[in-house]
């Protein structure tokens, strides 16, 4: 029921931040996914985040597939102009759309079949390309849309909710996109704000491709005994690596902490990311040893939460393709038209 | 007996068989060019394989005084430099023609023909007493031959070493060597040969004036500079991957800033096709300009993304060099064969602007126009090119741009407007023209942020799945399409000099056998008025032209008359008025053809001239 709009009242007393918005305008249409789907929580660290971010709504464009993850980006961000393309093919029109305005936040939405079964070669590229942007997939290993079948990220073995064994491998998104070159790389649940939030926040000021893997549990249909993508069974395997803060490069860096269980890491626009340390001594610019704990926490059955992986001085698309730093859509006649004269000269050497 | 020997000056037409990656290219470039810089028009032609290395490639050149610039069929000289199509190549010459050949190793008088002159040089062995590195051999055996010929035909060498001279300006070894095998061949014919014997000569002549001499992808990719593209996104796909490449040699030298050395655009080689019109759509929608260019199998995996953006009305344009289909057919020829797939690609009831340029001239306006037109109608605008103009140099009237000319952004609504409470509909139609107004994300703080979507929506792009605003918004993009009518190229009409109840309607790369052809006819004494079809949708004067005459021929590079089937059931007409021509073996249709076709048709159909009928 996205064509009900969703009463705009205002509450005097909501705080503002400092680009002057409360946490409603950045908020979005009424959900129409299924009551307690995980999607819903991850629309709403995202609202949560971009406030925090003290972001303006609109300098944020968010764009996605086809799926019920694909129609989550009505649901957040209702400023902002969203793009709702076609089935595993959003990060070409995102790539596209940075590249026409690398001013503003990208936001991409996709969900594991949308990214990981019809849109996999796309997936891999945009990682490559190093496209400025934050792409998420809110993965439940299940396509809901259509009713309860596998998709390519469920895990070997599980159970469909029609009683039926996965056969197939499962792909790993995270291991994928640290392979494929993306300089931010983590995971996290659905029902955990507390975690995910400091991540989305991260990943947005992350100057280049940053992906965020979010096990969301389809209430609906992956949510039962046997599915390794269900609510009690992220939580019972859930194995967190660190627990992110993340301070904007303007506020003071807190000094109040303990060094042996407390890093922090630098990004390149001047932001500070603290990781709390939960598990073993884990470094999160060592992309080797990401891959290996990532390969560890598989084979022991864990999901393993956090930030996984991320270069601190990221380049990016415009950065190899040497662009200028003006939007390339402001650029007008003047600047991209040669004129009457070249083309004579033009001319002059085709004779 | 005396053998015949076809005699003719500056009209006629020299084919040279070469081996895939020998070099060849550049020296029968070097031969055509000289020609030019003597005042008479060509049309040189590669015919080659798919292949990189080792296959036969074929090189046609037509001298043409009176400026005939399509292919003419038929063989006056071959320059039979590959022994593995030697039998064809010979059998290919006309009675009379001459067989140009290496005639270092001796050859059995079986091997040649009795009605056909032959010209032997001993190219190996004088390139071999000359040069000893291999690769030298290779390179400088075919300037030498066209030192050999420059001889035979007459063609100044003062040409060939001016083009020498600007080619390798500040590189002198290589000009001197060049300029020295140059020699080596005129000088043995010279002291060896009688090039009386030859009566095929070039004459200096004033009919090139101030054409240029271009490929058709070089110029549609000047075309998206001047017509201010930004994003380019492409997959290496023959015939197409020259345009995308020759985009970037463009920009090079024309779209970087002066002080910081920064790039004004961006270009992606992508994935593939999907990712390609993917990246297009993803810029377009964000406010850039940005095009990508393919062939047929390119189109088919586009599909799905040419129906967003024309559902979502997204602004995006397309080159397709078209080729030899269906499927991966005959890449390496030529054909008008993705009509249907362009125009109606894509599920649902969609149609897309198609532009139809017949030379490289026209590469470059419709590639700007194209630009201007899919910001000006928020739609996927299609420029239909082929293989024969795309890959092929041909001589065309100089590119010419306005300075006053500003790109077209179309219906753009700016936060001055929103600001201002304009009332801000994306899918509302305020003009009657069928055009909504659109926003660029990041517009406005509060205002003028929409849903881009591929499902239906209702004017102020919310979904709805109602069927009254479904069928008020396909009714609106009808009318969109109706407004493409209008501001799309018009066709040009060529009247016949006598009235006349034929017609014939053709488009693309036809257009220079197309001209030949109807002096042809005319010279036969059937009178045919022509109307070059330069877009879709057709304009009311295609339709008006179809009805002015008893018969209409229609003239296409593909088996299925695709042009024909549209006009049918564009304009609900009866098929038996229109009648097919159809050309489609790969390669470019001829003015022979079409005249022949259209004799026999009329003949066929005991068509009466006004004047016979009158007496």
């Amino acid at each position: 029921m996205t064509y009900i709009a969703k009463p705009r009242l205002h509450h005097p007393s909501l705080v503002k931040n400092k680009a002057g918005y409360t946490r409603r305008d950045y908020e979005g249409a009424v959900s129409t996914l299924c009551a307690g789907c995980g999607h819903d929580s991850i629309s709403a660290a995202i609202i949560q985040a971009s406030y925090e971010l003290d972001v303006l709504p609109h300098q944020i464009a968010k764009l996605s597939g086809i799926g019920c993850s694909s129609k989550a980006p009505t649901y957040f961000l209702g400023a902002s102009h969203g793009f709702n393309t076609v089935h595993g093919r959003m990060p070409s029109v995102m790539t596209g759309a940075n590249l026409a305005n690398r001013d503003l936040i990208y936001m991409g939405v996709s969900g594991d079949g949308d990214s990981a079964s019809i849109g996999l070669g796309q997936f891999a590229h945009i990682m490559r390309r190093g496209v400025n942007m934050t792409y998420i997939v809110m993965n439940n290993g299940v396509y809901g849309l259509t009713k309860g079948q596998f998709s390519a990220t469920a895990d070997k073995g599980s159970i469909s909710k029609k009683g039926v064994a996965n056969s197939d491998e499962s792909i790993d998104l995270v291991s994928l996109a640290i392979l494929m070159g993306a300089t931010f790389v983590g995971r996290s649940f659905s029902g955990d704000k507390h975690q995910l939030v400091p991540l989305i926040k991260a990943a947005m000021a992350h100057e280049g491709a940053a992906f965020l893997d979010v096990i969301s549990p389809c209430v609906a249909f992956n949510n039962h005994p046997g599915s390794t993508k269900s609510y009690d069974y992220v939580r019972e395997h859930n194995e967190a690596l660190n627990r992110v803060d993340f301070i904007e490069s303007r506020e003071e860096i807190t000094t109040s902490y303990d060094p042996g269980t407390l890093t922090t890491v630098q990004q390149h626009d001047g932001s500070i990311l603290r990781l709390r340390k939960l598990g073993e001594d884990y470094d999160a610019s060592d992309k080797v040893a990401a891959m290996k704990r990532v390969q560890e926490g598989m084979a022991a059955g864990e999901v393993v939460t956090g930030l996984l992986y991320v270069d601190p001085s990221p380049k990016d698309l415009h950065h190899h393709l040497n662009t200028v730093d003006a939007a390339l859509n402001t650029l007008e006649t003047a600047d991209l038209c040669p004129g009457p004269a070249a083309l004579d000269r033009i001319n002059a050497g085709l004779r | 007996m005396t053998k015949p020997a076809i005699a003719a000056v500056n009209d006629f037409v020299v084919k040279f068989a070469n081996v895939n990656g020998s070099g060849s290219a550049s020296a029968n470039e070097l031969f055509a060019r000289a020609i030019l810089r003597m005042g008479v028009p060509v049309s040189p032609r590669n015919i080659f394989p798919s292949n990189i290395q080792g296959l036969p490639t074929w090189y046609e050149v037509r001298v043409t005084e009176k400026g005939h610039l399509g292919r003419r069929g038929g063989v006056d000289m071959m320059v039979a430099m590959n022994p593995q199509t030697w039998a064809e190549d010979v059998k290919e010459i006309e009675p009379g023609g001459y067989l140009f050949y290496d005639s270092t190793k001796p050859m059995p008088a079986s091997m040649f023909r009795e009605d056909i002159n032959i010209i032997g040089v001993p190219l190996t062995a004088i390139t071999n007493a000359t040069y000893s590195d291999a690769r030298q051999r290779q390179l400088f055996k075919n300037i030498i031959y066209v030192g050999a010929l420059s001889v035979l035909l007459d063609i100044d060498d003062n040409e060939i070493k001016r083009l020498f001279g600007e080619q390798f300006k500040g590189k002198e070894k290589l000009l001197d060597s060049n300029v020295k095998a140059l020699n080596l061949g005129r000088d043995w014919v010279t002291q060896h040969a009688d090039p009386a014997a030859v009566k095929l000569k070039v004459r200096r002549a004033d009919n090139v004036g101030d054409r240029i001499f271009v490929e058709g992808n070089n110029a549609a990719a000047l075309g998206a500079v001047y017509g201010g593209a930004t994003v380019c996104a492409w997959y290496p796909i023959t015939p197409s991957s020259s345009l995308a490449e020759a985009f970037q040699a463009h920009c090079k030298k024309l779209r970087h800033d002066k002080e910081t050395g920064k790039a004004k655009y961006a270009i992606v080689q992508a994935e593939d096709e999907l990712a390609s019109i993917g990246i297009v759509i993803g810029a377009g929608w964000n406010g850039a300009r940005a095009f990508t260019s393919t062939s047929g199998p390119g189109i088919s995996l586009m599909t799905e993304f040419i129906g967003l953006a024309s559902f979502a009305e997204v602004p995006a344009v397309i080159v397709n060099v078209q080729r030899g289909g269906p499927s991966t057919g005959m890449p390496t020829r030529t054909q008008q064969s993705d009509l249907l797939s362009c125009a109606y690609a894509s599920n649902g009831d969609t149609k897309h602007v198609l532009l139809f340029p017949e030379d490289p001239k026209e590469c470059f306006d419709f590639t700007a126009d194209a630009l201007d037109l899919a910001d000006r109608l928020q739609t996927l605008v299609f420029v239909m090119t082929d293989l024969d103009i795309g890959m092929n140099h041909r001589l065309c009237a100089p590119f010419q741009w306005d300075d006053k000319r500003d790109l077209d952004r179309g219906k753009v609504m700016t936060a001055a407007d929103l600001e201002a409470g304009k009332n801000f509909g994306r899918y509302l139609d305020v003009d009657g023209d069928g055009i909504p107004f659109r926003t660029y994300p990041g517009t406005h703080p509060t205002k003028g942020a929409y849903f881009t979507r591929g499902t239906t929506k209702d004017e102020y792009a919310r979904y709805s799945e109602e069927g009254a605003v479904y069928v008020r918004n396909m009714e609106r993009l009808q009318k969109k399409f109706d407004t493409a009518r209008r501001i799309a190229p018009q066709p040009v009409r060529y009247s016949s000099p006598k009235p006349t109840r034929s017609g014939v309607i053709y488009f693309g790369s036809t257009s220079p056998s197309m001209a030949e052809a109807l002096d042809q006819l005319e010279a036969q004494g059937h009178h045919v008025n022509a109307l070059r079809v330069r877009s879709f949708p057709f304009s009311q004067a295609v339709e008006d032209f179809i009805h002015e005459h008893e018969r209409v021929f229609v003239v296409e590079q593909n088996r299925d008359a695709q042009l024909r089937t549209m006009l049918m059931s564009e304009f609900t007409l009866d098929g038996r008025k229109l009648v097919p021509v159809l050309h489609y073996d790969g390669t470019p249709i001829t003015a022979r053809f079409i005249t022949a076709d259209i004799a026999k048709k009329l003949g066929q159909l005991k068509v009466v001239s006004f004047e016979k009928a009158a007496s």
